[in-house]
């Protein structure tokens, strides 16, 4: 049971303010933003998601910079408070079609219309995007996607290819279209962010897979659909189908270690056919969430190597080498380096010919930082950096520096070969065949190399 | 329109000030009030969306209640709807004006559309004004009549909102049967589970006076009511099936396979995408297999896949949700999460506050298979960035350590960190090698081989500085420099702004005194004429203790400042057992997330719809220690707030007044004979207790005999059994222990129950008395008292 819901901006201003049971005094929204501005008085710490001042508990998570909060002062499940508000912060970008604080300020009477109906004081009572559409009548004041940088999961297919309709999944599932018609469209895609760590001598000592598949339906009619996964799919450590003789054979099957599914998802004939059936719900929603530590070919090898050049210079090269297919680029590249806290100056060199790139020496946390728009499969970069330092290093360099992280994007490309084989409507008509998008993505999660 | 821009403490000049731009707006709504004009819904629309929005910028609008009032005669519901945000947000304040709401909110409960009636009905009842209660009974009564569903459910949360604002008026209109009578057979899934919800809160809060709510409250947990939620748990929605698990993991089963069937229905729900729906699930998983050891376990084994997934799908605030529980049940369980290790590695981007958690676990599961790659990692964190869990990472290498793994090998990093030669690191090293001397002095020859190395110039952080001082008094004989490091210590005496740094200082100078006279002598008079002359009260008892010890006889001295030491074999664990069963008990609360349990940040009404088991919930036997000791735990609650009189003796006591505390030997108490055999369930205890006043309450004290006995708890429960006195719970370390005894008069069943509590440190055993026969009690208070003294006795 929540007491208060309110939605703040970065700067701390009340954009959604709404009290459903009076028990906690009205100053909460100003209390909690200080408590999270200042949780640790160095700035070093950020606040976690849940605390407690003077007996009233506050929850928050961040969306696209928003602050979504509830206060209680009754000792819930700090999950189920939790994952309400990631699922308003849901409802009301399927809503709202971009969810931002612009959006946000121009809707906000929508937005009391849902909150209205999604928690009754303080219960949850509905919190599905098509349940709500009947009991919801402001029409929703869309902004101009096409101005602003879009954000969430949707977003990092834009850059990919001009394959996608990078509007599409910014519209909202109530609005109508300039045509009158909505169009039927669904979309599947399999986003994956992996973690890996290395060693300094490049073996891998932790890699694991977060997946999860996301739907986004605008189909009329609600019908069913199935989505078919690969055949050799198994589940659970010991999940190797014992019948599946190839994968001792090397091919290599894929193997979960577990996951999740949506409430619609029916998994009659998982075991048999590896296949989900479900009546997908309007808005977007997760289909199903799994993890895998089997291991995978890692998209990037990162080579790093410090060479002393006298007592107070060194000189650092990270070479970066693309391990997928070249017909694949993965885009937003960024690679980074902690120096020692003696550095003062960094130089930069990069290969003949590379475009793209930038490089910098972040004085402030003494990182240097080093971005690629693109890199083709296949390909490999170097950058050499000449480091200059204020006191003499004692041969200690490499303790004080690293590790070498990076964060990407990689369209089209999934590390776990997990695939939907097939997406089926079932709807009688013939001539009915809306568009089906599937797509794939990976991120970098924590990609980590030691030196 | 203005946007809702800025917030109200902080009016920038651009921010409408309010007062004039209310004033337009009242004018404004005057004249489209009474307009019939086509289009005129949607300039009202415009306007109230302008009052909307100043509303939540916080300025107030109130005075346009009237107009808002007027303008709301309308049948667009875009409008009604604002209007009802608006009034629900000011009737409060203007109970006056909001009678003038009533006839319109009334009117619109019978319209023919079910939703501007349910929307009516949550407006009406959510005005929150005492003497309007009376218009409420009426809707209220026909809305839980209503055949729309949603009119149903809106009216099940007013009946809960119209008994906040008047309890009794509730009650007395028969609400709550309307309630339970709909819960057990209401078609639609989200009316039941908002009956549950709102029973739940209308029965518990009337408990405490009324017997019949303390009744159904407890019906809630019946069988035939379990079952039906059971039954029906597909029916509802993800957060409504959180509301019935909590209920169903309060549900005791009377026979085992019942346990087996209902963990078989809820099986899949432990593959929910929906956290909260498998935290809850697991919770029931976990509470009904607390007294079947082999199944609890393989309940532990099933839930870690899912954990996992939860922590590594979702967002951080999530995932940090959930890793809190999971990290609960590693440090419950450490060895069946023990080759998941890896999991429990911090990744550099993730906040503070989850690798702490990550941290703590890494440390819980180390064995010996997994210790040197555990240790590995922790390493590569000491030379993190971020140095608060630099510091963390350090410490957890010397817990490690501290839990006998490899010492060896790990004795070797904590050297290696003494050389990598920053100061956080040097210091939280320097603490750590410190403690690893006192668990394994075998190990002092490589340790202080390189600490002599260290600089004492070089360590600032007082913890890291007294660790080294320790190592120098400790080992003096070894370290070669170690009376002139601490005589040029005691140089600079004044400028050591640390107490504890001082007293450290003090005692180690004493312990090289002892091993280097000649070399020690001039140091030991200089520290103690700087300790004689420290403000630090502390410091200037311990120097003028020394002093004296010295003077009477140095050798007597050396027995008290440096006796041979035992090395130590456990360290105080810092959170007793009873508080971490009591958080185990308030599993998917905040409790897991604070790692406190409830009673400590939250008051007694807020402690969530399901605290059933305020008092004695659920008690066993003595010897399933999980359950015994959450009972000690919530009898410690009731005891501290209901007998404050208790504590103020024991108060008095050390002050030092001289009370007396123990009592005069009754004159003559006619002879008791106990029960040796005497048999009392655990429920029967727990009712007794529940019931009976106290018709004793005592301190004695403790022979030295006796505390030096009582290593554990189990000692005092054998000796007493020899007197016929039994326990029923015991727990608690050393010095605070716990028992509930009980005892039976020979002849007939007429029971006594004790409640002791025994502190070792000052020797005190504090009991409570409660009997059937209370004329008896003094004679059996005697009888408890002998029985104590004596033990210890050889």
């Amino acid at each position: 049971m929540i007491s208060q819901f309110f939605v703040l901006s970065q700067r701390g201003d009340n954009i959604v303010f709404r009290d459903y049971r009076g028990e906690v005094q009205k100053g909460s929204a100003e209390i909690f933003f200080r408590k999270v501005k200042f949780w640790k008085e160095d700035g070093q710490e950020e606040a976690p998601p849940v605390f407690n001042v003077d007996g009233v508990n506050y929850f928050h998570v961040k969306v696209v910079g928003l602050l979504f909060v509830a206060t209680t002062r009754v000792n819930v499940s700090p999950s189920l408070v939790l994952e309400l508000l990631q699922r308003i912060a849901h409802v009301i970008k399927d809503y709202l079609g971009i969810l931002n604080e612009d959006s946000l300020r121009k809707n906000f009477v929508l937005v009391y219309e849902l909150l209205d109906e999604v928690i009754d004081f303080g219960y949850v009572q509905i919190t599905s995007t098509e349940m709500l559409k009947s009991y919801v009548f402001n029409e929703p004041i869309v902004i101009d996607a096409a101005r602003l940088q879009s954000l969430g999961p949707a977003s990092i297919f834009m850059q990919g290819g001009k394959r996608m309709p990078g509007t599409a999944v910014t519209k909202s599932v109530v609005a109508t279209e300039p045509g009158g018609r909505m169009r039927e469209e669904i979309f599947v895609d399999i986003i994956e962010k992996i973690s890996i760590t290395f060693s300094s001598s490049g073996y891998i000592l932790t890699s694991e897979i977060d997946g999860t598949i996301q739907m986004k339906s605008y189909l009329s009619g609600n019908p069913e659909i199935r989505v078919a996964l690969n055949d050799d799919l198994g589940i659970g450590k010991d999940g190797r189908p014992t019948y599946d003789y190839r994968s001792s054979s090397g091919s290599g099957a894929v193997i979960l270690d577990d996951c999740n599914f949506h409430e619609s998802v029916r998994l009659d004939s998982f075991d048999s056919e590896k296949t989900l059936s479900l009546v997908p719900p309007d808005g977007e929603f997760t289909v199903m969430n799994y993890r895998m530590t089997q291991e995978f070919k890692p998209p990037f090898r990162i080579n790093t190597l410090i060479e002393e050049a006298g007592a107070l210079k060194a000189e650092v090269i990270i070479k970066v080498r693309a391990e997928f297919s070249s017909s694949i680029t993965a885009n937003t590249i960024m690679v980074l380096m902690p120096l020692p806290k003696y550095t003062s100056r960094a130089s930069f060199e990069l290969e003949p010919g590379a475009v793209g790139q930038t490089m910098d020496f972040k004085e402030a946390n003494k990182r240097l930082e080093w971005g690629l728009k693109k890199i083709v499969g296949g390909s490999e970069h170097t950058l050499r950096a000449k480091l200059t330092f204020s006191q003499e290093s004692h041969g200690n360099i490499t303790k004080e520096s690293g590790p070498v992280s990076m964060t990407f994007t990689i369209p089209m490309y999934n590390a776990s070969r997990l695939q939907v084989k097939y997406l089926q409507i079932a709807k009688k008509s013939g001539t009915y065949n809306p568009y089906r998008w599937v797509r794939y993505v990976t991120q970098a999660n924590s990609y980590v190399a030691r030196i | 329109m203005a946007p809702p821009a800025q917030s109200q403490r902080s009016p920038s000049p651009s921010q409408p000030s309010g007062k004039g731009e209310v004033s337009d707006l009242k004018s404004q709504l005057r004249q489209l009030a009474g307009s019939r004009a086509p289009g005129i819904d949607d300039s009202k629309r415009e306007l109230f969306k302008k009052v909307i929005s100043y509303m939540t910028v916080g300025i107030d609008v109130s005075s346009l209640f009237g107009e808002m009032v007027m303008c709301s005669a309308t049948s667009d519901i875009v409008l009604k709807k604002m209007c009802y945000l608006y009034v629900g947000n000011y009737a409060k304040v203007n109970p006056d004006l909001a009678l003038l709401t009533i006839n319109f909110l009334q009117r619109d409960c019978k319209d023919e559309d079910p939703m501007i009636r349910g929307l009516a009905l949550r407006s009406l009842c959510s005005l929150r004004v005492a003497n309007l209660v009376e218009y409420l009974v009426g809707p209220l009564g026909s809305g839980l009549k209503d055949n729309n569903n949603y009119v149903r459910t809106v009216a099940v949360m007013g009946v809960l909102k119209l008994y906040h604002i008047s309890a009794s008026t509730c009650v007395d209109a028969d609400f709550p049967a309307m309630l339970k009578h709909s819960m057990l057979n209401d078609s639609d899934a989200q009316v039941v589970a908002n009956c549950l919800s709102a029973l739940q809160e209308i029965w518990s809060s009337e408990a405490s006076s009324s017997e019949e709510a303390s009744r159904e409250r407890e019906a809630l947990l019946s069988k035939p009511v379990v079952y039906y939620f059971l039954n029906r748990i597909k029916e509802f929605s993800e957060w409504a099936q959180c509301l019935v698990l909590e209920l169903v993991g309060k549900y005791v089963p009377s026979e085992t396979s019942e346990i087996f069937d209902i963990m078989n229905l809820l099986e899949d729900r432990l593959q929910h995408a929906n956290g909260a729906v498998v935290l809850a699930t697991i919770k029931v998983f976990l509470q009904l297999t607390l007294s079947m050891t082999d199944v609890h376990q393989q309940v532990y084994e099933r839930i870690k896949a899912p954990l996992l997934t939860l922590v590594s799908s979702g967002s951080p605030e999530q995932s940090y949700a959930v890793l809190s529980h999971l990290h609960l049940l590693v440090m419950r369980a450490p060895f069946i999460f023990s080759s998941d290790y890896k999991h429990f590695y911090c990744q550099y981007n993730e906040p503070s506050y989850v690798k702490k958690l990550k941290l703590e676990m890494l440390t819980a599961v180390a064995n010996e298979s997994n210790t040197y790659e555990i240790v590995t990692e922790l390493c590569e964190y000491a030379a993190n960035v971020d140095i608060p869990i630099a510091r963390e990472s350090i410490r957890a290498v010397g817990k490690i350590a501290l839990q006998q793994y490899d010492v060896n090998a790990i004795v070797d990093r904590l050297l290696q960190f003494l050389e990598m030669e920053k100061d956080y690191v040097t210091a939280e090293a320097l603490v750590l090698v410190k403690d690893l001397l006192r668990k394994y002095p075998q190990w002092s020859q490589d340790c202080i081989a390189v600490v002599g190395n260290i600089s004492s110039k070089n360590i600032q952080e007082p913890k890291a500085k007294a660790a080294l001082i320790w190592m120098l008094g400790e080992y003096s004989q070894d370290m070669h420099d170690a009376p002139y490091i601490l005589e040029s210590l005691i140089e600079n005496w004044e400028d050591e702004h640390s107490a504890e740094v001082r007293l450290h200082l003090l005692t180690a100078v004493m312990k090289c005194f002892f091993k280097r006279p000649p070399e020690t002598q001039k140091a030991l008079g200089a520290a103690l004429a700087a300790g004689l002359a420290d403000f630090h009260q502390d410091v200037h008892d311990r120097a003028l203790f020394y002093y004296r010890l010295l003077q009477y006889n140095v050798s007597v001295a050396q027995r008290v400042v440096d006796p041979p030491k035992q090395a130590v074999s456990v360290f105080a664990d810092t959170q007793s057992s009873e508080i971490k069963d009591r958080i185990f008990d308030e599993f998917n609360s905040l409790s897991v997330v604070y790692q406190k349990p409830s009673y400590m940040f939250t008051d007694k009404e807020h402690r969530g719809p399901f605290e059933f088991s305020d008092e004695l919930g659920h008690l066993s036997i003595g010897a399933e220690s999980t359950a015994s000791s959450q009972m000690l735990s919530e009898l410690a609650i009731s005891s501290v707030t209901g007998h404050a009189s208790q504590s103020s003796l024991a108060i008095d006591d050390l002050l030092g007044l001289g009370l007396p505390v123990a009592p005069a030997p009754a004159p003559s108490p006619p002879l008791l004979k106990l029960n040796s055999k005497a048999v009392l369930d655990p429920g029967t205890f727990q009712q007794k207790w529940r019931q009976l006043p106290i018709s004793l309450s005592q301190e004695y004290s403790v022979s030295p005999r006796g505390v030096a006995a009582l290593t554990a708890p189990q000692a005092l429960l054998r000796h007493m059994q020899g007197h016929s006195i039994h326990c029923i719970a015991s727990g608690g370390q050393s010095p605070n222990y716990k028992f509930f005894f009980f005892a039976q008069k020979a002849e007939e069943s007429s029971t006594f129950l004790v409640e002791c509590i025994i502190n070792t440190s000052s020797a005190k055993a504090q009991i409570k008395i409660k009997a059937d026969d209370q004329s008896a009690s003094e004679a059996f208070s005697t009888l408890f008292q002998s029985a104590l003294s004596e033990f210890g006795l050889p």
